[in-house]
């Protein structure tokens, strides 16, 4: 029998029941819940006259509707539906008494966030949440995925989840980065290899020197976007890194219950003699500081390249690249670095940790944001934002001109006041370039945090290593 | 949720690839806590100009099109967020069931939880009934799915493959939680025994 991999054994572990047909209840250790995706469910339980059934396990905080200036705690700074939703989190919250961090909280913050830095994230568990990007939780060695509303209320009524097997999928990069290239050079041009639908069917572990040289702050950007990819989810095994980070957390575990939890958090990795459905290998060094030219993350090429034309494509590829060149106002054959910008927006559940802020700091430093380009800097949580500070990153921010905000999703989805204007066009450091993401006719190029602010330097989309 | 039966509807062709959940629905709708009243919002920035007007060639706002009940669409549709409310928007308009290459994997799941049938066929398969759905008021198409067969306008048949146990949920209008629910003795005995050996969990 061949050995198994990471996703398998954390499958075994968690399998609640199985049908002959291969049909299985698995179990979930944490469920992540926000105020968008959830109201129905809740509604559905009380409708049903269900309790939540592990309220324990269940954690929830409002971030893709709050506002990210001063002075939000005014319902005022809300449009009513926004009030409305932030308002019916607040009361599930207390009625089915589970676990939650509101708006004025200073650890609020994206979900995704908030997860990991209070320690519910930890290796080898089942994390699930009304949200795509749950993914990110996969960098602790977790089987983390999104979920919809009527699987949100599953698992509140039943702490389960009705799944068949997915198949394995490794993607490896090989080597070293070169400087200026990042965890997020990375997934996006693992997206540019796969294509948005490659992952389909398939768990992703992602391995490699590359990958075990990143922090865990990388490790997050990498598997975030392991759903743009089409994957279930993204993993990558735990190490010594992750341990160091999970260690002292608030909801990590202590004493003896952490020496047995690293006793069997050390057996999370893949046999060596498992087997794989697909295997997709990269060079770390020969990955470039990439951006997005199109509407969808798969439309990714080197910084050094010039925005392409629709004959370079194939099949439906042909119609879609025309009507992305046309969205995003762009001719083919122009030199993607010298496409200029209107706003840069760094932030979201994929570069809105700390280590995020760094890498923009060390740009933004002594320099000033371009005349007439508008800066966004949105840190993932109340926590973020208050290291920043603390560190100085905030006041370098402000130096430059940028605009340093409170925690949310903010303009990733832009479902708060956040968005972008009609033709507006943006750097972001967020994970979706799909039409309207950003706002209505909105056009955004998704970037590094560092490609964003030597964007808001110049003024135009810049190879980050010009700066460095 | 209603049993889901044979049917014959107009399909509307939508041939463009990669169509996400932002298209389908886009993010000023998710603000409801209801999960009723989204089919005049399905394809919002697509299907109306910034004033509210229709746009005229738009599929769904041609005439053969507007009461369609199946979509015909190119590869990986349905791929980005979990919003359920893609799929609640496409029913309430109508829709019970899309054909593609592809979906992405969240939206597959959370058609079937609505009484959406999604169907992937092989790339000539959707080739072709892209070309009926292109018939207009005549791209009547048939689908059945206790048989598992699509009839064309011509008569032509497609056979199609759809998982055993949520075929089952679909044709009995089964509640997943329902189910779940009768299988509690074996969660509780998971409980146990994971509390033995996670205890930190």
């Amino acid at each position: 029998m061949s050995g198994k991999t990471l996703y398998d054994k954390i499958w075994d572990a968690h399998l609640a029941h199985e049908a002959e047909d291969g049909t299985s209840l698995l179990y979930i250790d944490r469920h992540l819940v926000h105020e968008v995706t959830s109201p129905q469910a809740f509604e559905g339980l009380r409708m049903a006259g269900r309790q939540v059934h592990a309220p324990d396990k269940t954690i929830a905080v409002p971030d893709h509707n709050v506002p990210t200036t001063a002075g939000r705690e005014n319902p005022d700074q809300m449009t009513e539906d926004s009030r409305i939703q932030v308002a019916a989190l607040d009361k599930n919250a207390k009625d089915f008494g589970i676990h939650y961090y509101p708006v004025n909280d200073i650890r609020q913050g994206i979900v995704h966030i908030v997860g990991p830095e209070q320690g519910w994230t930890l290796p080898g568990m089942t994390v699930v949440c009304g949200d795509s990007h749950t993914a990110t939780h996969g960098a602790f060695g977790a089987l983390a995925h999104g979920i919809g509303t009527s699987e949100v209320e599953h698992v509140l009524a039943t702490q389960t989840l009705i799944q068949k097997k997915s198949k394995n999928m490794k993607v490896e990069i090989t080597g070293k980065l070169r400087p200026g290239v990042t965890a997020k050079d990375i997934t996006l041009a693992v997206i540019g290899e796969t294509g948005t639908a490659g992952g389909t069917g398939y768990v992703i572990e992602y391995c490699g020197e590359a990958i075990r040289d990143l922090s865990m702050e990388g490790r997050m950007t990498v598997c975030n976007m392991a759903i743009e990819g089409g994957a279930r989810a993204g993993l990558i095994a735990p190490d010594e890194t992750t341990f160091a980070y999970v260690k002292g957390r608030p909801h990590a575990p202590k004493g003896a219950q952490w020496d047995a939890a690293l006793a069997w958090w050390k057996t999370l990795k893949s046999d060596d003699d498992a087997q794989w459905d697909k295997v997709v290998t990269l060079k770390g060094e020969e990955i470039e500081p990439v951006v997005t030219w199109g509407t969808s993350p798969e439309d990714v090429l080197p910084i050094t390249g010039v925005v392409p034309s629709p004959e370079d494509f194939k099949g439906g590829k042909v119609e879609a690249a025309k009507r992305s060149l046309d969205y995003m106002g762009l001719t083919p054959g122009t030199p993607l670095d010298e496409i200029k910008i209107d706003t840069v927006f760094v932030g979201s559940c994929t570069n809105g940790r700390i280590e995020d802020l760094r890498e923009v700091a060390k740009i933004l430093k002594g320099r000033k944001v371009a005349d007439g380009v508008r800066m966004m800097i949105v840190p993932g949580s109340g926590l973020v934002r208050e290291q920043a500070e603390a560190e100085g990153l905030a006041e370098i921010f402000t130096k430059a001109g940028a605009d340093w905000r409170l925690a949310g999703c903010s303009m990733c989805l832009a479902m708060n006041p956040d968005q972008l204007a009609p033709e507006e066009r943006c750097a972001s450091t967020s994970n979706r370039n799909f039409e309207g993401r950003q706002g209505y006719k909105g056009r955004t190029h998704l970037v590094s945090p560092g490609m964003a602010a030597a964007a808001a330097v110049t003024g135009h989309l810049t190879d980050v290593r010009e700066l460095v | 949720m209603e049993k889901y039966t044979k049917f014959t509807g107009v399909a509307a062709p939508m041939p463009l690839v990669n169509i996400d959940t932002d298209m389908i629905i886009p993010k000023v709708f998710l603000k409801t806590i209801k999960r009723s009243g989204l089919g005049v919002n399905l394809f919002d920035e697509m299907r109306y100009d910034r004033e509210g007007n229709e746009i005229a060639d738009f599929v769904l706002n041609k005439p053969p099109y507007r009461g369609a009940q199946i979509i015909v669409a190119g590869d990986n549709f349905g791929c980005g967020s979990s919003r359920e409310h893609a799929p609640w928007a496409l029913k309430d308009f109508g829709i019970r069931a899309v054909v593609s290459t592809s979906f992405a994997d969240i939206f597959f799941n959370n058609c079937f939880k609505n009484g959406i049938l999604p169907i992937v066929l092989p790339p000539e398969d959707v080739a072709k009934l892209m070309d009926d759905a292109e018939r207009g008021a005549n791209a009547q198409v048939t689908i059945d799915l206790e048989n598992q067969v699509i009839t064309g306008p011509d008569g032509g048949e497609i056979a199609f493959e759809v998982d055993a146990f949520r075929k089952h949920c679909l044709l009995n209008g089964l509640d997943d939680i329902g189910l779940t629910l009768e299988k509690q003795d074996a969660i509780d005995r998971f409980e146990t025994k994971a509390a033995q050996e996670r205890p930190w969990v």
